[in-house]
């Protein structure tokens, strides 16, 4: 009884271990990997993000100057923001909203003009 | 009596991975063990052929979701030392300050594990709540919880400041306190010493005679460590292999709960130690010839074959997870056992079954 006791008072005293998920959500720290953001304006479509990429979710296309994205293969391991030569790539804190169906995120920039050549 | 076959099936509760094993069974006690592996084989090893060998890191973390740092750094010593890249010292200390992180993590969760086996479920809430702090340490320093993917060839792609460490060691502080609260309850309990004292008995000769590794050998008084080859710094660190002499259930879990100990003295360690310095540097260049590499994961040895012949990929990658080693051993282990005494054994070893069958 006297062990019991001292553990029985503490435990109906102190806080609580859990939280109540998902009314109360514990905000992420700040350099954790999240969902994957690219800034279109910034990028030149080099496609070392694509080459670089473990799971090959990204596709570029420069002449239309496409950047395609599947969030349903990334791992979200933060090697393509390293190797962002615009430094257009970066990730958020927070992980992605659940979806109801798959997509594919498909980004279009613009589009170069050619120069035009002199008489 | 009559011979009845029961399976322990591919599904049960206390198995975090499917493994199956056909009991012998002559009136509750286990006569003989036939396992059978292959219920989640991904076909990781052929993926060396398909894709570049720096994207091949994130592959091998996901062989085992519970001790992927470590396969990541063994992989990247093993093609480090094949190009001839000298890796910084700073990033030596920083990959063990995370695999130590690793085995603190992986020993929680075990030691939560083995106390559900049988049936203590609020000691494993416990150590589980303990084991949450370890992963914020893992979220604030590298950005993810167990799959860190801080580790690339040529160093590490983060660094620790003072003012990180300095909180990593408050954190490994209140750990050691927690841990020290439920000593008594693991080590001293009298019901938990009747589930494990005597059960699932592995001589020493018996041990290294079936090429046991990792605290299933340690318990049974071979004091085998890996660390101690010195790989990524190791050499400058002080510490002594744990080793018990019982080799039973009881000595496994002392075991595994004084590396846990063991783990946090060597992060205070290399927080003392560790020079300035960069953490990286440019790799150029493709691999060619053929290495070996091994490092001390949670569960024992682990042993990588890379085999490369100069172009962007691999020529054959084979990996070799202690629990493979393990499992002749549990064989062993079994015959003369109650039924009952089954869950426990098996945990005993701390089987990872995802790392077996890659």
């Amino acid at each position: 009884m006297f062990k019991m006791t001292p553990n029985v008072l503490k435990n109906l005293f102190s806080q609580k271990a859990t939280r109540r998920y998902p009314r109360v959500v514990r905000s992420p720290f700040e350099s954790a990997r999240g969902a994957l953001i690219n800034d279109i304006g910034q990028c030149t479509f080099c496609s070392i993000c694509a080459l670089k990429c473990p799971s090959q979710c990204i596709t570029v296309d420069k002449k239309a100057a496409i950047w395609r994205y599947d969030p349903f293969a990334c791992v979200f391991c933060g090697i393509c923001v390293d190797a962002c030569t615009g430094k257009c790539l970066h990730q958020k804190r927070e992980c992605r909203n659940p979806v109801g169906e798959r997509e594919t995120v498909l980004l279009q920039g613009e589009l170069k003009q050619k120069n035009e050549k002199k008489p | 009596m009559q011979k009845t076959i029961i399976p322990f099936g591919p599904q049960h509760p206390v198995l975090p991975e499917p493994l199956h094993l056909k009991l012998t069974v002559e009136d509750e006690v286990i006569t003989e063990v036939i396992p059978a592996l292959g219920f989640i084989h991904r076909g990781l090893e052929m993926l060396a052929n398909i894709r570049d060998f720096h994207q091949i890191i994130q592959v091998v973390e996901r062989v085992c979701g519970i001790c992927s740092m470590i396969h990541a750094m063994c992989y990247c010593q093993g093609i480090e030392e094949m190009m001839g890249i000298e890796v910084p010292l700073r990033a030596k200390f920083l990959r063990i300050i995370w695999s130590e992180l690793n085995r603190i993590q992986s020993h929680l969760l075990w030691l939560g594990l083995f106390a559900d086996s049988f049936g203590f479920e609020s000691l494993f809430m416990q150590f589980w709540k303990i084991r949450e702090k370890i992963l914020d340490i893992n979220e604030a320093t590298t950005g993810n919880r167990v799959i860190v993917s801080v580790s690339v060839i040529g160093g590490v792609r983060r660094d620790l400041n003072s003012e990180q460490m300095r909180w990593i060691l408050e954190g490994l502080s209140w750990v050691e306190d927690e841990i020290g609260r439920l000593e008594t309850t693991l080590l001293s309990d009298y019901t938990v010493k009747k589930r494990t004292v005597g059960k699932g008995v592995l001589p020493k000769e018996k041990a290294y005679e079936l090429g046991a590794v990792g605290p299933t050998a340690r318990a049974s008084g071979i004091a085998q460590d890996m660390r101690l080859l010195g790989y990524s710094a190791l050499n400058q660190f002080d510490f002594e292999p744990v080793v018990e002499t019982d080799g039973d259930c009881y000595a496994r879990s002392r075991i595994r709960f004084r590396e846990v100990l063991q783990s946090v003295n060597l992060i205070r360690q290399a927080k003392s130690i560790i020079p300035q310095g960069e953490t990286r540097i440019k790799v150029q260049g493709r691999p060619e010839g053929e290495t070996f590499s091994r490092v001390e994961q949670p569960r024992g040895e682990l042993f990588y074959y890379i085999k490369a012949n100069g172009t962007k990929t691999l020529d054959r990658l084979r990996i070799r997870t202690p629990t493979f080693a393990n499992i002749p051993a549990l064989i062993t282990m079994l015959p003369g056992m109650w039924l009952s005494d089954v869950p426990v054994i098996v945990l005993s070893i701390d089987p990872c079954i995802s790392c077996t069958e890659r």
